[in-house]
């Protein structure tokens, strides 16, 4: 059967299973878009500006584990989806986008809208492909597919000229496998490394795991509880990991780092055993590299070699996918108590404030973010943007289910949770999708609503107007004298901005309206902004400054434990 | 102090591309590369590179790894402290002239090196040899005028029948994919 590039990839996409791609058409894309009529079990979602469409594929993706499709048109478009492809890249999303290019004769010539965009994301993709030859388009969608889902997953870019797109060939179906004889996503789990790990684990007396992302993507939180549980070991979970064990668990530390509660500090400063799972010792979660867990021995469980002692030194390495790698270390690992270990970080917890705030009469993002996780209960997926409010939803909301909460950890992308929180509703039609945006970073994606608007995706999108970029302020007021360059800045009234682009939007500036507007918007049938008029200058705490370690921790020195 | 090399000998897809992200790769992680050379190797479509890498044993353990990582690149050995024969070659175009002539030969025939080309002025010596010879060949030319040096950088094999001791893909097989998220 001859079909044409276009027909092909819709074909292939069509087989993989893609139910929906956002995306922006131009004029090296429009045979593809052209086609997309004879598709209609594809849906299509126009957003404004291409980041969006990578974002909005991203939190599609986070909030699905499906691949995410976005689709840009050369040049300028390629390149605007950029910086999504890159908040995909450091958080390990599965996302293919799907990019035009000028036709085969033009390229290298510096045509209109011509760029090399392989070139520009090959260090922020997994793999790449320019595709010169049609008949090689069935493979390069199946092995795109292939490499963006599989081991350590991450965006794949197939960059497509527009005459490859107009181009007949013979089409044979959609390849089986995907001939890829360079790739090796999953290494075999080492027995004897495991039973090494297993001893580890019998012999210490203060163990901690801490969880990342990758115990999300593998959905092995079942396994994860199993092992905490059957060796009674405490669970701190990263940024990125949050979710992946139960928030409410009596083994539940909460989250570690720069903003991580004093306990989750404590308490890897004194383990003597250290096993990461999923994670990749960040330097927002290390602090000095030197100085975090320096009485510890350390295991780590990751599916990237790479990872292993990049960051930190560690003594053993298990490579493999983490279901496997405590598929095989669960069985092994002795039922084991340490009651004064799990004591000691439950008196640490007493001890110290790092979750309270103070009482105020002005409305606090805390107070907001509090009420908001009791009215959710954790059944909703939360989507975040970047800076002080992300920080504090970190802090207050309690998932018991993995993969409800999306943020953008290693690029930290401003902006993200607009787009992001819309594709996480068009993958999850059936939950509430809250936005927790910050004044500054919404208005770097804002004009989304109106996709929103356009296509009824229903986001309840909070903002914090605080008038600043705030944990940038933070900064200035700790490390540079309070000298406030470039952080202050004037909010458009969202309210109206709401109204203009046709959805509900409310100003909440008292205290006893917060609750109130939460169950006003998730009454509400389609998008609502609820714009949260808060206090300007306030810190996020615990912070340890970068670089730092436990004795340079600060609480907030507005409270104190009573008050916690 | 010397900074520490590895040799690192990697079989490569030969198609194009790869060859920009394995120096892309190691440009953004910040490792120096002290030589790269490739070309075809025994197995058709498959082109062998052999990167002589400066870096201390950090650098050298993530070299090894972001390289095996890249898909395209099918086998990394580090073959640092193998029993190996590494050879290179170089062009050297230096001034001579009748008088001088008979003395340059005499350097270029104790370095068992070839005369590929003489003009009245200038002589092209071709040698190879391992980085040390190559380095004093340059040496006892400088005095006569070298006028342009070319290096191809290391290619390096491990002797005998044996395979690497450290050959990473052995240490972790390539598996086959098992399944998806």
């Amino acid at each position: 059967m001859k079909l044409t590039g276009s027909q092909i990839v819709l074909e292939c996409l069509k087989a993989e299973g893609v139910d929906v791609m956002f995306g922006l058409p131009g004029g090296a894309i429009l045979p593809f878009y052209q086609t997309l009529p004879e598709y209609p079990e594809i849906r299509h979602i126009l957003v404004r500006h291409e980041q969006g469409a990578a974002m909005a594929a991203d939190g599609y993706a986070r909030s699905t584990g499906k691949v995410g499709v976005c689709i840009a048109t050369s040049g300028p478009g390629a390149t605007n989806l950029v910086t999504g492809i890159m908040t995909a890249h450091m958080d390990s999303v599965p996302i293919v986008a799907i990019t035009g290019q000028v036709p085969r004769a033009m390229i290298g010539k510096d045509a209109f809208q011509e760029s090399d965009v392989t070139g520009i994301t090959l260090p922020i993709t997994k793999h790449n492909y320019l595709v010169m030859d049609t008949r090689e388009l069935p493979m390069v969608i199946k092995k795109a597919f292939h490499i963006a889902r599989t081991g350590r997953p991450g965006p794949v870019l197939v960059d497509i000229p527009k005459d490859v797109q107009q181009e007949e060939v013979e089409f044979e179906g959609y390849p089986e496998e995907a001939d890829l004889r360079t790739y090796s996503p999953v290494a075999e789990v080492d027995p004897a490394e495991v039973k090494k790990a297993a001893r580890m684990i019998d012999q210490a007396k203060r163990p901690i795991i801490i969880a990342g992302r990758g115990v999300n993507i593998s959905r092995a939180h079942g396994l994860l509880q199993e092992l905490a549980e059957k060796a009674q070991i405490p669970v701190i979970t990263t940024l990125l990991g949050i979710g992946s064990f139960p928030g409410r668990h009596l083994l539940s530390v909460g989250m570690p780092g720069m903003h991580g509660v004093a306990w989750a500090t404590l308490a890897i400063d004194e383990a003597d055993l250290l096993i990461g799972i999923g994670m990749r010792f960040d330097d927002r979660v290390t602090g000095d590299p030197n100085l975090f867990a320096h009485r510890a021995k350390k295991i780590h469980i990751d599916i990237d070699e790479t990872e292993i002692s990049k960051n930190v030194k560690v003594d053993l390495a298990l490579v493999s996918d983490v279901n496997k790698v405590l598929g095989a270390l669960n069985p092994l690992v002795k039922h084991n108590t340490h009651p004064e270990w799990v004591e000691c970080i439950d008196r640490w917890r007493r001890e110290h404030p790092s979750l309270a705030f103070r009482e105020t009469e002005d409305l606090l993002p805390q107070f907001i973010l509090k009420h908001l996780n009791e009215e959710t209960q954790g059944d909703a997926i939360v989507v975040t943007g970047v800076g002080q409010h992300q920080m504090w939803a970190a802090q207050h909301f309690c998932f018991e289910k993995p993969n409800r909460f999306i943020t953008s950890g290693g690029s930290g992308t401003m902006g993200y949770e607009v787009p992001a929180s819309m594709g996480a509703q068009v993958g999850n039609p059936d939950t509430t999708v809250w936005a927790i945006c910050g004044d500054g970073g919404f208005q770097m994606t804002m004009p989304e609503v109106l996709t929103m608007v356009e296509n009824n995706i229903p986001v309840k999108l909070v903002i914090m107007n605080n008038g600043t970029h705030g944990m940038v302020r933070q900064w200035q007021e700790l490390f540079y004298n309070k000298s406030y360059v470039a952080t202050l800045f004037q909010t458009p009234d969202f309210v109206k901005l709401a109204e203009a682009f046709g959805c509900k939007g409310l100003r909440i500036t008292e205290k006893d309206q917060v609750v109130p507007a939460f169950h006003q918007a998730m009454k509400h049938d389609g998008p609502v902004i609820l714009d949260f008029v808060v206090r300007a200058v306030e810190n996020v705490y615990p912070f340890i400054p970068p670089g730092g370690s436990r004795a340079s921790m600060e609480e907030d020195p507005n409270v104190s434990v009573a008050m916690g | 102090m010397a900074v520490p090399r590895q040799i690192l000998v990697a079989l490569v897809e030969d198609k194009p591309g790869v060859l920009n992200r394995v120096a892309g790769l190691f440009r953004r992680r910040g490792f120096n590369i002290a030589s790269l050379a490739v070309g075809h190797s025994e197995t058709p479509n498959m082109s062998r590179m052999t990167i002589v890498v400066e870096g201390d044993e950090g650098v050298r353990q993530q070299a090894a790894r972001q390289l095996r990582k890249l898909i395209g690149v099918m086998e990394v050995r580090d073959i640092t402290d193998d029993a190996i024969v590494a050879r290179e070659l170089t062009l050297i175009k230096v001034k001579a002239l009748p008088d001088n002539r008979s003395d340059i030969i005499s350097i270029v025939e104790i370095f068992r090196g070839d005369i590929v080309d003489v003009e009245p002025d200038s002589m092209v010596i071709q040698a190879t040899g391992d980085e040390n010879k190559i380095e004093a060949l340059h040496k006892m030319l400088k005095p006569f005028g070298v006028l342009e040096i070319m290096r191809t950088g290391q290619v390096a094999m491990v002797r005998g029948s044996a395979e690497s001791t450290k050959n990473l893909s052995q240490v972790r097989p390539k598996f086959k994919d098992i399944g998806g998220v």
